[in-house]
C-alpha cells in the first residue's frame, strides 16, 4: 500500500513539473491552479467524510473564511500575505472548534446541518456585513505573496505553488492515514464503541479531524484570493459546499486519490461541457452554463447509485480485473493483500459469518 | 488490601421505569476467571456496559483497583486497563485483521496528529514497534494467516479471536468477555476456553459473561448468578449448579 | 416597544412560521420511517409553489383543481424520488443516502432552473390581496389561509397516524421496524409513503407561501434548512413539537427582523439552530435518550 501511494505520488510530481511545459495557455494553467485550490479542500474533506465518517455540507465557509481573512488584512490593513494567511488559519480553528465540539458529541446529521447551517449564514453576512466584508461587491487588491522574496505574479510560478502545496497535503494525508492517528480514525468509522472501549477518545479524534480539514480548506481559500486578486460572496454560497462533498463522493469517499479523481473530474467538468457544447448543439441540445448544476446532481447520483465507492475504486477495480487475467491466481492474491488498507467498505458492524472449524488455524 | 480487582457495591441502573440492574453488589478476584451468568434480560451486559462506560449508574460505586470509576467514559476506562469484547462482535471490518489488533495498541503509543502528518510511517520508530507488538498476538491467537485479509471476510470464529487480540494489545489487567462463546460449535467453545486459560496465566484478570454451561463452569474459578438485575448466587461451579435458586430461575421463568 | 410593531411582527412570523412547521413536518416523516434526513425537503415546497403558479397562472386553471393537481404532483414527486433513488440502495449506509438526498436536491433544483427559468415567480392570493385591519396593524387574508390550511393539515396528520391502518403502519416501522416486519408490515412501502406524504405537505406549504414570497427556483436550500432547525427545536421525530417550533422560530425570526436588521433575517434563524444545536440538542420537547438511540 505504501509503495502504491509513493508510485501515485511520483507520477503526480512529474506530472506537475511538466504540465506549464505542455499547457502555455493561461486560461487552461488557471482552470489547473483552480482544480489544485479544489483538491486541497477535498483532500480535507476526504479525511472528514471518508476516514471519520462525518459530513460537513458547509465546507464553503471554512474557504471563505481563509479567502476573506487573507483578502481584508491584506488589502484593508496592509498585512504581508503569510501572516494574513496564518491568521485565516487560525480564525477557521477557533470556528472548527466552536461548531465541532458541541456538534460531534451528537448524531452525525446534527454536525451536517450544523456545517450547512453556518455555511449559509457566512454566505448571508459576506453579503450584509459591508463594512468589513465589502458586501455584494467583495474586497479588491489582494495582492499576489512573494516566496523568501520570489514573487509568484505569473500563472506558472502560481501552478507550481499551488500544486506543490497539493503535493504536500497529499503526503500529510497518507502519512496521517499509515498512523496511530489514522488508524483510530479508521477504527471509528469502523465501530465507535470498539473504538472508545480501546482508548480512543471517540469526540477529540473527531474534533481534531474536523480542525484538520478546515485548515485545509482555508489554505486553499487564502491561496485563492491571493490568486485572482479579489473575492466577493459569489464563489462561497451553499452551491460551493455541495460541490465539494459531490467531488469527494463521486471521486471516492474513503480513498485520498479518490478525492483528487472527483476534484479533477467536477472542476474541470465544465471546462469539458463548454468543449463539447459545440457537439451538442448538433444533436438539437442547446446546452448552457446553467445545466451545469444539474450535470453535477445526475452525476452525484449516478455515482451513489451504482457506484459507490467512487470512480476511483471503480477505475482501480476495473484495472485489478483486467490484471488477474494476465497473471493467474497466485499473483491475485497478493493484489489483494495489497490493496486492502486505504481502500474498505463502510458498511456497519460484520454479519455473522459461518464458523468454520479450525478456531485457533490448526488445520486451515 | 482486598485481592479483588473490581468492586460493585449496590450498583442500580434504571431506563426509564425499568430497573435493569437492581442494587447488586459483587466482587471479581484479581488473577481469576469470573462468570457471570443468568437468564436472557437479567442484566448482564448492562453489567459490563456500566462497568465499561457505556452506561451511567443511577446509584452505587464500582471500584477498580481501589479507584471508584463511576461515570468515566469508555475511552478513559481502557485507559486504567479494563478491555472488553462486545456481544455482538465489533471489529473494524474497513481494516486488514492486523491493522485491528494495531488500533488494540493505541493506548500504549503516544505519536499524534502532527507528528504524524510530519514524518512518513517508514521513519517512525514507533510504528514499528506497535506493528511488532500487534504481530505478536496475532500469532498467540492463531490469526497469522488472516494478517492482510479485511477483517470482515472472517469466519465468525476468528472474527471472535480477533477481538479478544485486540482487546489483549490493550495490556488489560481486566479482560471482559461478553458471550465469546456464542455461535461457536464444540470444538471452536473447547479451544475458546484453553484461550481464557492461557490469558488467565498471563496474569490478566478474565470476567465473562456467557451461556454455554459447559464452558463455564470448566473453566470459571468463580460463577455469580443473576436475574431481573440482582444477585441471586455466588460461589464455586460446583456450588452453583447444585444452587435450587440457579436452578429455578433457570427453569422456572 | 410599540405593541402594534409587536403585533405586526407577530402576523408575520406566524406566516412564516407555518411554512417551517410544515417542511419540519415533513423531515420529522421521513426520519422517524427511515432514520434519515431528507436534504431535498426544501425542493418539494419549491416544486409546490412553481407548480401551482404554472397552474393557476399560465394555463389559468381554477385555483382548487390546480391545488389538488399540484398536490398530486408533489406526491408523485416524492413517490419518484424514492423509488428511483432510495429504494434501490443496495448498502444503504445513512451516509450515502443522505448524500443521495443532496443529490436528488441538486437535480431537482437544477430541473427547476430549467422549466421555470431563474425569475421570480407571482401567483394570486387565495382571495383578496387587501390586507386586512386589526387594531392598527395589518395581516393578510393570505396570511389567514395559511393557518387555516397548517390547522387543517395537522388535523389531517392526527387523523392519519391515530386512526387509519396506514397510519398506525407507519408508526409501528418507526418505533421497531423488525417488529413491525414479523408483524407483516412492508417497511419499504412505508418508507415510500413517507416520501409521498413528506413530499406532499411540502408541496402544501409551497402552495401557500407562494402569493406572498413568490417562490423562485432557488428558495428550497434556505427554506429546507430552517424547516430542519424547527423540527430540531421541536425534538427531531417529534411533529407537535414541529408545529410549535416552527411558529416559534417563525415568529423570533421575524421579531428578529424587526429589532435587530432585516439583511440579516436569514441568518437569525440559522443562529437559532446552531444555537439549538448546541445547547439542547434533543429540542424543547425532545427526550434526550431517545435521541440516541437512532442511527448516524
Amino acid at each position: 500500500m505504501i509503495g502504491k501511494n509513493s508510485v501515485g505520488l511520483i507520477i503526480l510530481i512529474l506530472s506537475v513539473i511538466i504540465s506549464p511545459h505542455i499547457i502555455t495557455n493561461d486560461y487552461y494553467l488557471g482552470s489547473l491552479i483552480f482544480t489544485g485550490l479544489n483538491i486541497l479542500v477535498c483532500i480535507g474533506l476526504c479525511l472528514l467524510m471518508g476516514y471519520a465518517g462525518q459530513i460537513s455540507i458547509g465546507h464553503g465557509a471554512f474557504v471563505a473564511i481563509g479567502a476573506y481573512g487573507a483578502g481584508i488584512l491584506t488589502a484593508n490593513y496592509g498585512w504581508s500575505p503569510w501572516p494574513a494567511m496564518g491568521c485565516s488559519m487560525l480564525m477557521a480553528v477557533f470556528v472548527a472548534v466552536i461548531l465541532g465540539i458541541p456538534a460531534l458529541r451528537l448524531k452525525g446529521h446534527y454536525l451536517a446541518m450544523a456545517t450547512l447551517g453556518f455555511a449559509s449564514i457566512v454566505h448571508v453576512v459576506s453579503v450584509a456585513a459591508v463594512d468589513v466584508t465589502g458586501g455584494p461587491s467583495g474586497i479588491i487588491n489582494i495582492p499576489r505573496p512573494d516566496l523568501f522574496g520570489y514573487l509568484l505574479d505569473t500563472d506558472t510560478r502560481y501552478f507550481y505553488f499551488v500544486w506543490a502545496v497539493v503535493i504536500i497535503g497529499v503526503y500529510f494525508a497518507f502519512n496521517l492515514i499509515d498512523s496511530r492517528v489514522g488508524r483510530g480514525l479508521r477504527a471509528l468509522h469502523g465501530s465507535e464503541d470498539a473504538a472508545a472501549s480501546l482508548g480512543i477518545p471517540v469526540t477529540w479524534y473527531k474534533v481534531q479531524v474536523f480542525i484538520l480539514s478546515a485548515v485545509y480548506a482555508s489554505f486553499s481559500g487564502s491561496l485563492y484570493a491571493c490568486y485572482v486578486n479579489y473575492i466577493d460572496p459569489g464563489p462561497f454560497d451553499v452551491s460551493y459546499s455541495v460541490l465539494l462533498i459531490t467531488m469527494v463522493a463521486v471521486g471516492g469517499l474513503h480513498n485520498i486519490w479518490g478525492a483528487l479523481t472527483g476534484a479533477v473530474v467536477l472542476s474541470l467538468l465544465p471546462e469539458f461541457l463548454s468543449f463539447i457544447s459545440d457537439y451538442l448543439r448538433l444533436f438539437g441540445i442547446r446546452y448552457q452554463q446553467d445545466y451545469n448544476t444539474l450535470v453535477y446532481g445526475m452525476i452525484l447520483l449516478f455515482i451513489m447509485l451504482f457506484l459507490p465507492e467512487g470512480i476511483f475504486s471503480g477505475l482501480r477495480g476495473l484495472l485489478d480485473r483486467i490484471f488477474s487475467v494476465f497473471k493467474k491466481s497466485g499473483q491475485a492474491s497478493l493484489e489483494r493483500e495489497s490493496a486492502v488498507p486505504s481502500s474498505g467498505q463502510s458498511s456497519g458492524p460484520s454479519s455473522a459469518g459461518k464458523p468454520l472449524g479450525g478456531l485457533s488455524g490448526h488445520d486451515q | 488490601m482486598t485481592n479483588n480487582i473490581l468492586d460493585l457495591k449496590g450498583l442500580r441502573k434504571t431506563f426509564g421505569g425499568v430497573e435493569a440492574v437492581a442494587g447488586l453488589s459483587l466482587s471479581i478476584e484479581k488473577g481469576a476467571i469470573s462468570s457471570l451468568i443468568g437468564p436472557n434480560g437479567a442484566g448482564k451486559t448492562t453489567i459490563f456496559n456500566l462497568v465499561t462506560g457505556f452506561a451511567r449508574p443511577t446509584n452505587g460505586d464500582i471500584i477498580y483497583s481501589g479507584s471508584l470509576i463511576n461515570g468515566m467514559k469508555p475511552h478513559a476506562i481502557a485507559g486504567i486497563g479494563i478491555s472488553r469484547t462486545f456481544q455482538n462482535v465489533q471489529i473494524f471490518p474497513n481494516m486488514s485483521v492486523l491493522e485491528n489488533i494495531m488500533v488494540g495498541r493505541h493506548l500504549r503509543s503516544r505519536t499524534g496528529m502532527i507528528f504524524a502528518c510530519l514524518v512518513p510511517p517508514v521513519l517512525r520508530r514507533e510504528e514499528k514497534r506497535v506493528r511488532e507488538d500487534a504481530e505478536k498476538q496475532l500469532h498467540f491467537l492463531g490469526l497469522a494467516q488472516y494478517a492482510h485479509a479485511p477483517a470482515g471476510s472472517l469466519p465468525l470464529g476468528s472474527q471472535r479471536m480477533l477481538e479478544i487480540a485486540r482487546a489483549l494489545a490493550l495490556e488489560p489487567g481486566l479482560l471482559l468477555l461478553d458471550e465469546p462463546a456464542s455461535g461457536l460449535n464444540a470444538r471452536e467453545t473447547i479451544a475458546m476456553g484453553d484461550l481464557i486459560g492461557k490469558i488467565k496465566a498471563m496474569n490478566i484478570s478474565v470476567w465473562l459473561v456467557e451461556h454455554d454451561m459447559d464452558l463455564v463452569m470448566d473453566i470459571s474459578d468463580h460463577v455469580a448468578v443473576i436475574n431481573f438485575g440482582s444477585l441471586i448466587a455466588q460461589g464455586a461451579p460446583a456450588d452453583i449448579q447444585r444452587n435450587e435458586r440457579v436452578i429455578a430461575a433457570y427453569l422456572g421463568g | 416597544m410599540n405593541l402594534i410593531d409587536i403585533i405586526q411582527f407577530l402576523f408575520m412570523g406566524i406566516q412564516r412560521g407555518c411554512i417551517y412547521a410544515m417542511v419540519a413536518m415533513g423531515f420529522n416523516m421521513i426520519y422517524n420511517a427511515t432514520g434519515i434526513i431528507n436534504l431535498a425537503q426544501g425542493e418539494f415546497v419549491v416544486l409546490g409553489g412553481l407548480m401551482m403558479v404554472s397552474l393557476t397562472m399560465t394555463l389559468h386553471l381554477p385555483m382548487v383543481l390546480a391545488f389538488v393537481l399540484t398536490v398530486f404532483f408533489g406526491v408523485a414527486a416524492g413517490i419518484l424520488m424514492e423509488r428511483l433513488t432510495i429504494n434501490p440502495v443496495k448498502q444503504p449506509t445513512v451516509l450515502r443516502l443522505v448524500i443521495i438526498t443532496v443529490a436528488v436536491s441538486i437535480i431537482t433544483k437544477g430541473g427547476a432552473m430549467i422549466f421555470w427559468g431563474k425569475g421570480s415567480h407571482y401567483m394570486d392570493h387565495f382571495s383578496s390581496a387587501e390586507p386586512l385591519d386589526f387594531y392598527g396593524a395589518t395581516i393578510l387574508p393570505q396570511t389567514l389561509w395559511i393557518i387555516g390550511i397548517l390547522l387543517l393539515v395537522v388535523a389531517a396528520y392526527i387523523f392519519f397516524f391515530n386512526f387509519t391502518m396506514a397510519g398506525k403502519c407507519m408508526r409501528a416501522c418507526a418505533i421497531n421496524r423488525d417488529a413491525a416486519r414479523l408483524a407483516g408490515i412492508d417497511d419499504r412501502k412505508m418508507v415510500m409513503l413517507s416520501f409521498a406524504l413528506s413530499a406532499g405537505i411540502g408541496a402544501i406549504a409551497g402552495i401557500i407561501i407562494t402569493p406572498v414570497i413568490q417562490m423562485d427556483y432557488g428558495r428550497g436550500a434556505m427554506l429546507g434548512l430552517k424547516g430542519f432547525g424547527a423540527a430540531v427545536l421541536g425534538g427531531l421525530g417529534n411533529s407537535t413539537g414541529a408545529v410549535v417550533a416552527g411558529i416559534l422560530l417563525g415568529v423570533l425570526e421575524a421579531l428578529g427582523a424587526g429589532y435587530i436588521s432585516s439583511h440579516y433575517m436569514d441568518a437569525i434563524a440559522l443562529v437559532i439552530l446552531l444555537f439549538v444545536l448546541f445547547v439542547r440538542p434533543s429540542g424543547i420537547f425532545g427526550n434526550s435518550e431517545a435521541m440516541r438511540l437512532k442511527e448516524f
